[in-house]
């Protein structure tokens, strides 16, 4: 999920005593010091289990909600992942997660504990052989100067050795969920393109596809309690009986609930173990894409059906975070700045709810009632989402201060379908222009049947004022939202008459 | 042969496997308390009290203190006293710490802390740099004017004449490492402090005030920062008194780091600021005067805002001869964070002022904006004539700034030849005019700026350093300084001059942690003087021992080179002739001492020579940009810069790129929003972008301007940190050249020139 930001005026979400629901940590008599800073162990609590650095690592979860990281920090000493900024937005705490589909840089700030179970996790820690050769990204990294302060260059460190693992060359994509602040990053990238031919350390190479047995599915006794559902049948049994409950899918969202908003989760069910949730299916009328699928699994298969939905999805979040967000989530939480709805809805997608047994399925645009209000009742949830199949007309532009990770201030989607030199059809969706991801109609009704012309364009901009009043908010103001939209459809035509328009695919 | 190496940061292999240890990672004694501020949510007002009953009662919590609880309440100001760690009755900003929570975790602290609830009387509050003008808010008593005869004459008698402004917004540190301090008190109420700070003596000194103990009873340490930039050379004192406070009252450990939100909420930023103009000129486009205003943005307390703004005026012409100028400044005082240091202190905002002069008479002239800044340049130094028309050598001299000080090293003539011929200027010119004829919708530009910056602390007394160098019997040796390491290398460069001296390997050098308990009374490591200072200091030590040495082997020829001591016709290594010095009661520990020479600086004059040496150098960016939306990227930058003979040439280019990219952050992309109630609204990474690894130039050319330096600095280097980051400049004025390709009028474009603030200058030109 992207984290959620409104394009309305939010203030910090206060907490008030009741709000705070006590958690597994107790409140320890001072006079007995030596047991705080410690997750109380208690019997029922579950058992995860997971790879630490290639060891077995056993743990007992009381809370749900303690992150990777100050788990790492705070409990096992292992101190060179860092903690940046909390929120999976600089890299300094990334981890590399093993599973058998493969490797994954990971933000471990907003990964909650049981998100690894079963997994294998290599922290900066591990990155060297067990002999202590250092590894070949971290060789680079010295030699080429890559490190100034030190203090982002373990989550560098990590990036880069999960980037050669898996083979990946485009570095600037991999590394972009990694700030650095002083070094201009020109040395890194030298570091990291050094490193491309240099084989897999052996001690890397078996992480993969390593199947470490898991812990108990269901807590007993953690607080707040929780649910580690493997099918989405379990799941649907769970939340209908806990239907005030939070769906964990990828946590980078609802981490800054917990991080940020220090908000009570209630029970709360992790959805990653939910192998048929993270199916795509595709066939001769529809592509349908579980819930619980990856922004990282969904962009090769986008690339092949719908170029320009991928290329948002490069600069959707950061690696860390498209390896861990997932499409229902972006759907289900109803920002009106997630980059999916946009494109899903300019498609035509419909989206696949499912409460307990009862299946229901709606015209994406129709789930997105208001601001932070979704058609969605208590214990129903994102099961898929469906694309009819089509040929490509779709062009997607995502306007944002930073092309690499950063939330769109204006994210649109144009469906056009010419067709004879007139506009066949026109589904035309917007994020960041309204409460909700929403369709431009009046734009749609003015380009439709119309030939497709720079007149026929030029009538048709003033309808973007009638479809949208956007807001002003730190990311842009009403003005350059509107003004930027109508832009993009200005753009498609100057596309359309050969113009470069692309300032990515300028070269020096 | 250890200088002018290309080593590697002394702590690379730290850093890159995680062992590299921070604040926060130095593990804590048992029982260690963690401590968060609750912050107000109101910019400006009357704290009536506040409801602390949820907070205290929170799970975890060991003591809530507010202002009531603490007397008398310590000052964290490195100025005049007037930061309260805590509010003790005006709410000053949006931020300001109202009480610390002492809790079991940082969490807990941080939970608590948000249970606080404030009852505050809003008052009516001075934000933007309008309100400060009309309420008359400022600092330093009204505003300051430095000059050089009166501009009026020249402005009313010169052929061409306009009038202008620039805006340019703060910008956020974003240190990797937010701000953390740990105290752990000792026995007769010392306390030793770890802080992630540029300035462990002010630390000391705070702290020691804070707790009404002698200095010499607290002990600061500091082996590391994650970054800094001038964001810890005042900010950390504020939870290391916290800290301490805290620890001394508990008798327990404390610590205190900053979630990032709160960093940003509750630190200083870099100064925003807004340059207005008036400048007359010839045909040429030569200045004959200029008139600035600079209206600086400080927030609610002074901090190091007198010396940032001053900087600013000093820095106002840039490389540029002003035969007549008069500079007027306005401290603003407003209810926002207190703006701090920050890379280039002032000397950014002074410079971008009179490189927006220049581009806008080149504009008017219809000339080449690098032509503008040629005939404007000082006079080259040793008499070599910069290219262009031969001057009449009648005319008066052209190289003493508008303080008084005469700029002898002068080298921006020939240096920026050499980059015009690098980067090739002249055929990419002409490249970038007919790809734009041709292209509607993306447009090129280019900017080439110089760069000319003063080094030395304006603060004449701050130009002092001193160390502490041992050396064992065995050979090794320990070494310390005054000086604090933040990425930059300095604890590298300074270990490269010891083993130098020493005619040792690197693998002999200890470097240890900076420690007010070895070296006393340090000034901040800031003004880019880190090198310079504490270089000296340590050569100055090691010096004095080898002349112990060397007095005892009685041969004053005695040399150490290789590691190996050459005396009286013998070589002997290093070591084995330390072990025998040591053995005859041979002196093998000295203090060294080090001062800047020939500076002398009147503040209220504005007159005298205030920097050592300038630094030099000048940078070619070119960038692409969207017509429609105002998207961009920098496609190329090359870069000349002169460090004098380098220290360490790794090390050297490292910063110039980091400072470069830094640099364009903060006049394109890096935008602070504050809205009407004075809230920062980019508190986070999420909302205030830094750049990522894919803005930095697609094509990145950096080039070491080849020369000594002409002041007798260690080894002849030159200072690097700051001087880079305005190289960034040219990014701003190659957006602005493109933006000039779309119309006539003159793209008066502000920074950070985001992709809105793009459009909306195109679609101004273009009216």
């Amino acid at each position: 999920m992207e984290k959620r930001e409104s394009t309305c005026k939010k203030p910090k979400r206060p907490l008030s005593c009741g709000q705070f629901l006590p958690r597994s940590l107790r409140r320890i008599d001072s006079a007995q010091p030596e047991v705080i800073n410690r997750v109380t162990r208690r019997a029922y609590n579950m058992e995860i289990t997971f790879l630490l650095n290639g060891e077995t690592t056993r743990v007992s979860v009381s809370d749900p909600t303690v992150t990777l990281l100050d788990w790492l920090r705070e409990d096992r000493g292992l101190t060179g992942t860092k903690e940046g900024c909390n929120e999976g937005d600089c890299g300094a705490c990334t981890v590399m997660v093993a599973d058998p589909q493969g490797a994954r840089a990971l933000n471990a700030c907003i990964l909650f504990l049981p998100q690894i179970d079963g997994k294998a996790v290599t922290t900066v820690e591990g990155l060297a052989a067990p002999d202590g050769t250092p590894h070949p990204a971290q060789n680079a990294l010295v030699t080429h100067h890559g490190s100034q302060c030190g203090f982002c260059t373990p989550g560098f460190a990590v990036s880069m050795a999960t980037t050669h693992a898996n083979g990946a060359t485009d570095h600037d994509d991999q590394l972009a969920g990694n700030l650095c602040r002083c070094t201009g990053y020109v040395p890194i990238l030298r570091a990291a393109k050094s490193i491309e031919n240099a084989p897999v350390p052996p001690h890397i190479k078996p992480l993969f596809g390593s199947e470490i047995s898991r812990g108990e599915a269901d807590s007993r006794g953690a607080e707040p309690p929780y649910a580690h559902p493997e099918t989405i049948d379990a799941l649907a049994e769970w939340y209908a009986a806990h239907p005030k409950g939070t769906l964990i899918a990828g946590a980078t969202d609802v981490g800054l609930w917990v991080t940020k908003q220090h908000r009570s989760l209630g029970p709360v069910a992790f959805l990653n173990r939910c192998a048929d949730l993270q199916e795509i299916s595709i066939n001769d009328s529809e592509i349908r894409i579980g819930a619980g699928v990856t922004l990282r699994d969904l962009r090769p298969v986008m690339a092949r059906y719908h170029p320009a939905f991928a290329e948002m999805i490069r600069r959707y979040g950061s690696e860390q975070v498209r390896g861990a967000a997932t499409i229902g989530g972006n759907i289900a939480n109803g920002s009106p700045i997630g980059d999916s709805p946009p494109a899903l809805i300019a498609l035509g997608a419909t989206l696949h709810l499912r409460h307990e047994n009862t299946r229901r399925s709606l015209p994406l645009e129709d789930f997105f009632i208001e601001y932070g209000k979704q058609d969605r009742a208590p214990g129903e949830f994102v099961e898929a989402v469906s694309i009819p199949r089509q040929p490509d007309t779709l062009h997607v532009y995502k306007l944002s201060k930073r092309f690499d990770q950063d939330i769109s201030a204006v994210c649109g989607a144009f469906n056009l379908v010419i067709e004879n030199g007139r506009v066949a059809s026109a589904r035309i969706a917007f994020g960041g222009m309204a409460g909700t991801p929403k369709r431009a109609s009046q734009v749609e009704a003015a380009l439709t049947g119309q030939p497709w012309t720079e007149a026929t364009v030029d009538a048709a901009i003033d309808a973007f004022a009638r479809d949208f009043d956007p807001l002003s908010d730190m990311r842009a103001s009403a003005q350059y939202r509107l003004k930027s939209a109508q832009n993009m459809l200005r753009r498609i035509m100057a596309e359309h008459l050969g113009h470069r328009t692309n300032v990515l695919e300028v070269r020096p | 042969m250890s200088v002018a190496k290309p080593l590697p940061h002394d702590a690379a292999a730290l850093h890159v496997t995680g062992a590299a240890r921070y604040v926060d990672d130095i593990p804590t004694p048992k029982g260690t308390l963690h401590i968060a501020f609750a912050l107000s949510d109101v910019a400006h007002g009357r704290l009536n009290g506040l409801d602390l009953t949820a907070a205290r009662a929170a799970q975890g919590v060991h003591g809530v203190w507010s202002g009531d609880d603490i007397s008398p309440m310590p000052d964290c100001s490195p100025s005049v006293h007037d930061e309260p760690l805590l509010c003790t009755g005006e709410v000053q900003f949006l931020g300001m710490p109202l009480c610390m929570i002492v809790a079991d975790s940082h969490l807990n602290a941080r939970r608590a802390a948000a249970l606080v609830r404030a009852d505050i009387t809003p008052a009516q509050a001075i934000l933007s740099i309008e309100d400060a003008m009309a309420a008359k808010s400022w600092f330093d008593g009204g505003p300051r004017v430095y000059a050089r005869g009166d501009p009026d004459p020249a402005l009313k008698a010169a052929p061409h004449r306009l009038t202008g402004a620039i805006e340019m917004g703060a910008q956020e540190h974003f240190y990797l490492e937010g701000q953390a301090a740990l105290a752990l008190p000792q026995e007769g109420g010392d306390m030793v402090v770890h802080s992630s700070t540029q300035h462990p003596t002010e630390v000391q000194h705070k702290v020691a005030h804070a707790l009404g103990v002698p200095m010499h009873a607290v002990r600061v340490e500091v082996r590391r920062m994650g970054g800094g930039f001038g964001g810890k050379e005042s900010q950390a004192n504020a939870l290391a008194i916290a800290c301490a406070i805290a620890a001394a009252r508990t008798g327990r450990p404390c610590k205190m780091r900053y979630d990032r939100d709160d960093d940003f909420m509750v630190t200083g930023k870099r100064h925003d600021a807004r340059v207005a103009y008036e400048v007359g000129f010839d045909d040429d486009g030569r200045l004959l005067g200029v008139r600035f205003t600079h209206f600086v943005r400080c927030g609610w307390a002074q901090d190091l805002s007198l010396p940032v703004a001053d900087r600013a005026m000093l820095h106002a012409d840039n490389a540029y001869f002003l035969p007549a100028v008069e500079i007027t400044s306005y401290r603003l005082r407003t209810h926002t964070q207190s703006a701090t240091a920050f890379r280039g202190f002032g000397g950014p905002q002074g410079m971008l002022g009179i490189e927006r002069v220049i581009e806008h008479v080149a504009h008017h002239l219809a000339r080449d904006p690098l032509a503008v800044r040629r005939v404007n340049f000082y006079d080259e130094a040793g008499g070599a004539s910069p290219p262009g028309p031969p001057r009449d050598i009648s005319e008066p001299k052209r190289n003493t700034t508008h303080y008084g000080q005469e700029v002898s090293d002068f080298c921006l003539g020939g240096l920026v030849a050499d980059l015009e011929d690098r980067a090739g200027y002249g055929a990419r010119r002409e490249a970038v005019d007919a790809w734009n004829a041709r292209e509607p919708i993306l447009k090129r530009g280019l900017g080439l700026t110089p760069v000319k910056f003063g080094i030395s602390f304006t603060l004449t007394h701050l130009n002092q350093a001193g160390a502490l160098v041992h050396v064992y019997q065995d050979g090794s040796v320990h070494l310390n300084h005054g000086g604090t390491e933040m990425g930059q290398g300095l604890f590298q460069k300074v270990a490269q001059v010891a083993a130098h001296r020493f005619g040792v390997g690197l693998e002999a050098i200890k470097i240890t942690a900076t420690d007010t308990g070895k070296v006393p009374n340090t000034s901040a490591t800031a003004a880019s003087s880190g090198s310079d200072l504490n270089g000296m200091a340590v050569q100055v030590a090691c010096d004095k021992i080898k002349a112990a040495i060397v007095d005892w082997l009685g041969d004053p020829q005695a040399r150490f080179v290789d590691g190996m001591v050459i005396a009286k016709g013998e070589a002997r290594p290093f070591a084995e002739v330390v072990n025998a010095a040591y053995q005859a009661r041979v002196p093998l520990s000295a203090t060294g001492f080090y001062k800047t020479p020939d500076i002398a600086w009147d503040r209220d004059k504005g007159q005298g020579r205030p920097f050592y040496y300038f630094a030099y150098g000048a940078a070619l960016t070119e960038v692409v940009v969207d017509t429609l939306t105002g998207e961009n990227r920098i496609l190329r930058t090359d870069i000349v810069h002169d460090v004098g003979a380098s220290l360490n040439p790794a090390l050297d280019v490292g910063q110039i790129e980091g400072g470069f990219v830094q640099g364009a952050g903060w006049l394109t992309m890096e935008e602070l929003v504050w809205d009407d109630a004075g809230r920062l609204r980019t508190h986070a990474p999420s909302t205030y972008k830094i750049p990522a690894a894919s803005d930095r130039p697609a094509e990145f050319n950096v080039h070491l301007w080849d020369g000594a330096n002409r002041e007798d600095t260690v080894y002849r280097s030159k200072a690097v940190g700051e001087p880079p980051f305005m190289l960034g400049m040219s990014a701003l004025m190659a957006l602005s050249d493109a933006v000039a390709a779309c119309g006539d009028r003159f793209p008066a474009l502000d920074a950070p020139a985001t992709p809105e603030r793009l459009l909306a200058a195109i679609e101004a030109v273009r009216a």
